[in-house]
Parts: C-alpha cells; structure tokens; sequence
C-alpha cells in the first residue's frame, strides 16, 4: 500500500511542472482564439458587455503619481485615470460608472486577455510586439515619454558609460529594463541591474544609495525627484534611452470596442484643437461651425454610427475635459509636478498630439 | 591566607536587595559583564534616542493621519464608516463577555496588570493624536470591554453552559459582520467587494482563511494517517503538490489565470478566489502540523481507549484528537499567524488590503516619498494581532495544560 501511495504521489509530482509548461503556450492561442470569436459577431463584442454590464472595468497601475493613484478623499485621480473615466463618461454619461484595478507590470496583459478588465489605461509603452504577438491594440497615445537616467550630482556620472561596474535600480517586466540592457550592450558598458517588482521599492532603493542610477520614464523621474530626500542632490542625464509612447490598451479583434476606446481618446485631443472646455463647453454648443457642431454630435451620426450614444463627445467634455485640462491638472501647472506639454502638445503647437478628422 | 573573623570595622553590610544590588548582581558582576553591559546599553540608548527623534521631530505623520480611514477600510464609502463601528463593537461586546465567561473563576478578573493594561489602552487612545478624532468612541469600546467582561463573568458564575454557546455567538458575530460589511438583505445599502479593502480586508481574509483551514487541516491529517489507501493517497498527493508550490503561485493562480479558463461572465468574486487560494495552501501545511500532533499521542492511548469499547471514530474524536490538538497548539497558532501576514501578497496582485492601501496611498503626490512613516504604522498594526494571536495561544496552552 505505501508503495502504491508512493508511485501515485511521485506521479503527481512529474504531471505538475509538465502541466505548468504546457500552460504558457496554450494561453497566448488561447487568448488569441477568444478575441477572434469575438469578432465574429457583434453581439459579443466587449463593447456590448460593458454596456450590458452598466460599469467599465479598467485596469490601472494605482501607484504612479500623476498617473493613477488613490486622493485624500478616497478617488482614483491621475491621467491615465481620467482617460478610464473618459469612456465610461462617453458610455454611461457617468465618469464615476468604472471600478478600477490595480495591476502590476506583469500581470496586466494576462488580466486584460483573460477578461478581468476591460481596458488598460496602465502607463503601457506601444510597441511592435504587445501590439502583435502579444494580441492587443493600442490606441492613441496619451502620453509621450521617454527612458530618462537620474544619478545623485556627486556621483560625477555624466553618461551612459559612466556606469560602467557600477548598478542601476530598474523595475522589472516592462520595457525599460529591456531598453537599458540594451543600450549598455550598445555601449560595451558592464553595469549590475538592480531589479524591483514594484516602483515604490526602486526608489526607496535608489534614495537609500543601493544603486547609482535609476532608470525609469522621464516624467516619472521628475515627478519622483520631488519626493526624494534633497531633490536638488539628483540630476537628470541629458539622455533619452527611447521612445515611450504610453497609452490606453484593449484587446486584440475586437474593433467595436477598440474602435470607441481609441475615438474616446482622440475626441479629447479634437476638443483642445477646437477650443471646447468643461468652461465653455454650453457656449460652444450654439457655435455656428459646422465642424464643431459635428465633432459635438449636433449634426451627423458620429456617434450613434459607432455604437455610442451622438453626443459622446459633450459628455466626455462636460465631465473629464478636453485633454489640455486633463494634462494641466494632474501633471502640468496644477500639479505639483509643473511637467511641461514639449511633446504632448498639439500638433499645431510643436508637439505630436494629433486627431483624425471628425467627419 | 584569608581570614574567617569579621573584620573590625562597622560598617553596614552592602545592600543585598534592591535595584542597585540587582544591578550589582546581574549586570556588573565582573570586568566583561560590565563592558558587555555599557556597550549594549549605549547602543540600545543610541538607537533609541535615534527612534524617539525621528518619530517626534523627522517623521511627518500626515501620510497616516490623511489616511487613516482609507487603511482601515479600504475604499469603504465614508458614509457608512458607522457599520464599522457597530462591528467593531460587536467584536468588543463578545470579546468581553468571552473574557468574562471564560474567567469566571478567577478571583480577580481585574488583577493589577489588568488594570494597568486597561488603564494604558484608555489614555492612548485619548491622548494620542492619531486617535483623538475618534477618542469618545475607542473610549467607550474600552469601557465596553471592561464592563461586559464583568457581566460575562457574574453571567457565567451562574450559568457555567454559557461557555459552551461562545463559539456560537462568533460565528453570529462573523455573519453580522460580513452583512454589515457587504450591506444587502434590503435593508443596508450593497457595498461591492472592490470597495473592500484596509485593515478590514486583511482581518477578513484571515479570519476566513484561519476558519476554513482549520477543518481541512485536521480532515487531511487524517486522511493522511488513514488506512483506506485511496483516502491515504489522495491526502498525501495534496499535501505534497500544495506545499510544493509557493504560495505566491497559488494566488496568481486564482487572481489572474482563473478567469482564463472560464467562459465570458463567469468571474467568481477575486476576495473569495483570494481567501480559497490561502486556505488550500495553509491547510496543506496545518495538516503536517496536527499530523505531528497526532503523532505525538502514545498508542496506548488509543488501545487503551478500544479496550474500554469504544470505535474508531469516537477513540479519535474523544481521545487522540484533543491530545493531539493540544501538543499542536504552537504550531498551529504560528501558521495562523504566517497565514494572516501572507495577505500581504495580494498586494501587488491588486486587493487593496492594509499594504496594498498604503503603497496607493504612498502614490498621493502630497504624500509622496513618505515610505518610512506609512510602513513603521502598519508595521505596528501587523505586529499588534500577530502579538495579540501568539498571546491568546499561550493563554489557551496554560489553559488546557494538564500535564503535572
């Protein structure tokens, strides 16, 4: 009898780690597999669901000031939030219709896949790989960055090579810690990455001198330079390691639904180009302009053509803002942070911010 | 060559008691002892005083002040921050009586530490200024504490079957409190389990955790000691293939890959996947500590039982079980009390249970930066119920002691 017990334990315990690397590839056809039963039909597109559903799900990071965090009052506040409260204010005419969940860098595109959240507004880097072979669409970017370095002045590094035998503090599973390695591969420069899981221990680890760099995205540093010790002591290095077009994200074959995400996004770009406020928004709706009054759903079927009610775009105006407001108020002049727009200005400003047309 | 006749002079003899001779004795009693003793207590005086000013001139404490309600309860709306208080006193009600119950043939239900104890707990929660907004209420818990505690015991000197009613009345305090919590039955306003969250949510967790795992523990020793070899194997494969795993695999299991494997829709709710999750892994290693338990009782004691005419089921139930149990009690109590601090790794999975709350609330721009503050708090409140678990199994242990 022992042995038999034996024999079926030691079965058990061969039949696990073979199931477990067997996992990973069903998963990623098996994702793929659901999203394009998805968009066989209309009816089970995620557009539908959330609807039916009455409440947006969105996936956020929680912990990026400025980006997606928990305020004294107990809301969720930040620009990747209020991009989440965007669609759910286009849907539901409610900003206040979508549960937030916090996801770490990981773990985000297993939930997404697996239908834990509808969306992700969850500062994700576009890139030609996520947007392929890991099965998501990317919509308009909201927010341009790049991979900055910040050292402590003393230190004497002014370059990249200057970190040669010495550590940087990274966060690990996201692009950045893939940008660095190879950019000091490019460079011949041996260093030691110091990796985290989780943004909060990296700093906290940088700020208690455990290694000599910290890498992240440039808004990130400065937004984190303000909260170190003696902010002055940090310099950022006049290096731009990549490009970081950070944006909401939805999955793979589902147009319907990427579709609303993505002209939910550019809408709030169209209105700053247009001029059209939380403030001024009641004026603008008897402006004479046919443009405006198209983009306000006063003419045409935008709107209703996509599924969504005509006048989405008052009510994403009316209760997130256009997206200089949005900008302004949790990274530019209103914030703490004082970030300036350079890149994520307008197209008609010098920056990269540009919508289709709204016709 | 030493003398044995007293010397002449009269001076007193030295002191043989009091702290001077204490310290005398125990701390200087030789060269080494003296410098062993100076320089621990000068680094002890260092890092104290080290501590001492970083609390009360570095620390800037509004990061736990601001937030206070938020790592209680979460995202829990503040306007029904009163159901708290009711199960809070619900809790305080029945620990009272339980205390009260379970005492009533001591002499002294208040003896002096008590007091000293009861007395400390009250002026805190004046005068401390993070409780002071709330000092009338945690005041009147301490009272409630002190006086059903007193109604317990005159209740129980009377009616000493009440104690067997005590774990009645916490499973009905734990019903009303996950009503009260999550609201619903028509008469309390719903409140979704993402609002959950804060030290609720891990004493939730725990408590549940610690309730379920109980029983499956004792069923998979067992099963594991069991001579029906389909049982025995079945109890032997879990146990192994669980404590195989990290439990960090198990949670990531249930919070993100679950939902792949079910159809559209189908999403059972992530605390319930989270509190399953621990409790398969914390039963797996409770079942190797009453297995040790069980182990642990000589085999005469069960022959000895049979020979009085008793069954198998009733030898264990009567006889092995409650030695066992006993013998198990530290174990037990140390995997309750590792099970309750593993909550915290659902924070990076995304519940915002105590630590998660405050890695959220350290992303507050106005807070930014304030590690150290918000994690020495919860830091104290982890230690504060793990402490509080380690005491009421040493308690229970001088309880049940039989041994002479």
């Amino acid at each position: 009898m022992r042995k038999w017990s034996f024999l079926l334990s030691a079965a058990a315990l061969i039949a696990l780690p073979l199931a477990s690397c067997a996992e990973p590839a069903s998963n990623g056809s098996g994702g793929a597999t659901e999203g394009t039963s998805g968009s066989t039909g209309p009816a089970t597109s995620r557009l539908q669901t959330v609807i039916n559903r009455g409440e947006l799900v969105c996936g956020v990071e929680g912990n990026i000031p400025g980006f997606s965090f928990v305020d004294d009052s107990g809301n969720y506040s930040g620009l990747d939030v209020d991009t989440c409260r965007a669609v759910a204010a286009a849907l539901f005419d409610d900003p206040e219709k979508v549960v937030f969940r916090n996801l770490d860098s990981t773990e985000r595109f297993t939930a997404l896949v697996g239908g834990e959240v509808d969306m992700l507004a969850r500062n994700t880097t576009w890139t030609l790989s996520r947007d392929t072979s890991v099965g998501l669409e990317f919509a308009p970017t909201t927010f341009y960055d790049g991979q900055g370095m910040l050292v402590r002045e003393a230190s004497g590094i002014t370059d990249l090579e200057g970190f040669e035998g010495r550590s940087v503090c990274v966060e690990t599973g996201t692009t950045t810690e893939l940008n660095l390695t190879d950019q000091m591969r490019d460079l011949g420069v041996d260093f030691e990455p110091v990796v985290f899981q989780d943004a909060n221990a990296a700093y906290a680890a940088y700020s208690e001198g455990r290694c000599e760099g910290m890498t992240s995205d440039k808004s990130q540093l400065v937004a984190r330079r303000s909260t170190l010790p003696n902010p002055e002591e940090h310099v950022l290095l006049e290096v731009t390691m990549s490009k970081e077009p950070l944006g909401p994200v939805t999955i793979n074959n589902d147009s319907a639904w990427f579709d609303t995400v993505k002209w939910v996004t550019f809408a709030m770009i169209e209105a700053e180009e247009l001029g059209i406020t939380q403030a001024n928004l009641e004026e603008r709706l008897a402006d004479e302009n046919p443009g405006v009054r198209r983009f306000l759903g006063l003419e045409g079927d935008l709107g209703s053509d996509m599924g969504l009610s005509n006048d989405f775009t008052q009510r994403i105006i009316r209760h997130v803002g256009n997206y200089g407001e949005v900008f302004e108020r949790n990274l530019g002049q209103d914030s703490i942070f004082g970030l300036e727009r350079g890149q994520n200005a307008l197209w008609s400003d010098g920056g990269l911010l540009y919508s289709p047309p709204f016709r | 060559m030493t003398s044995i006749t007293p010397p002449a002079a009269t001076r007193p003899p030295i002191a043989q008691t009091g702290p001077l001779a204490w310290a005398r004795k125990n701390l200087f009693s030789d060269w080494f002892n003296s410098i062993l003793t100076v320089v621990v207590a000068s680094v002890l005086l260092w890092s104290g005083w080290g501590l001492v000013t970083w609390i009360f001139s570095k620390a800037q404490w509004p990061v736990v002040e601001n937030n206070l309600g938020f790592m209680m309860t979460g995202l829990y709306p503040q306007a029904q921050y009163w159901r708290m208080w009711i199960i809070m006193g619900l809790i305080v009600t029945l620990s009272g009586l339980s205390w009260g119950i379970l005492g009533r043939n001591q002499q002294y239900l208040f003896g002096r530490s008590v007091l000293i104890g009861i007395g400390a707990i009250a002026a805190a929660v004046i005068l401390f200024p993070l409780t002071r907004p709330h000092s009338p209420i945690l005041f009147g818990m301490v009272a409630l504490t002190v006086a059903t505690a007193w109604v317990g015991q005159q209740a129980g000197k009377r009616l000493p079957a009440l104690s067997n009613w005590l774990a009645a009345g916490w499973f009905l305090v734990y019903i009303a409190s996950i009503w009260l919590i999550g609201g619903g039955l028509g008469i309390l306003a719903p409140v979704r389990t993402e609002n959950w969250g804060g030290l609720v949510l891990t004493l939730l967790m725990a408590v549940t955790g610690i309730a379920l795992c109980f029983p499956f523990g004792i069923a998979l020793a067992i099963g594991r000691r069991s001579e029906l070899p389909i049982v025995q194997s079945l109890s032997v494969a879990y146990i192994e293939l669980v404590r195989g795993v990290p439990l960090i695999t198990i949670l990531v299991m249930g919070q993100v890959m679950i939902p792949l494997f079910l159809p559209e829709g189908v999403r059972p709710d992530r605390i319930l996947r989270a509190i399953i999750a621990l409790t398969i892994f914390s039963s797996a290693y409770l079942a190797e500590n009453v297995r040790a338990g069980l182990q642990s009782v000589p085999r005469g004691q069960s022959e000895a039982s049979v020979s009085l005419g008793l069954n198998k089921p009733l030898t264990l139930i009567l006889i092995v079980l409650p030695q066992a149990l006993k013998t198990a009690i530290p174990a037990i109590v140390g995997q309750f009390i590792s099970l309750f601090q593993d909550t915290t790794l659902l924070a990076p999975l995304g519940l915002l249970e105590l630590l998660g709350m405050a890695n959220t609330a350290l992303s507050n721009p106005n807070y930014l930066g304030r590690y150290a503050e918000a994690y020495a708090f919860i830091g104290v409140l982890y230690w504060f119920f793990c402490y509080a678990m380690a005491l009421g199994s040493r308690k229970l242990e001088q309880q049940l002691n039989t041994t002479h």
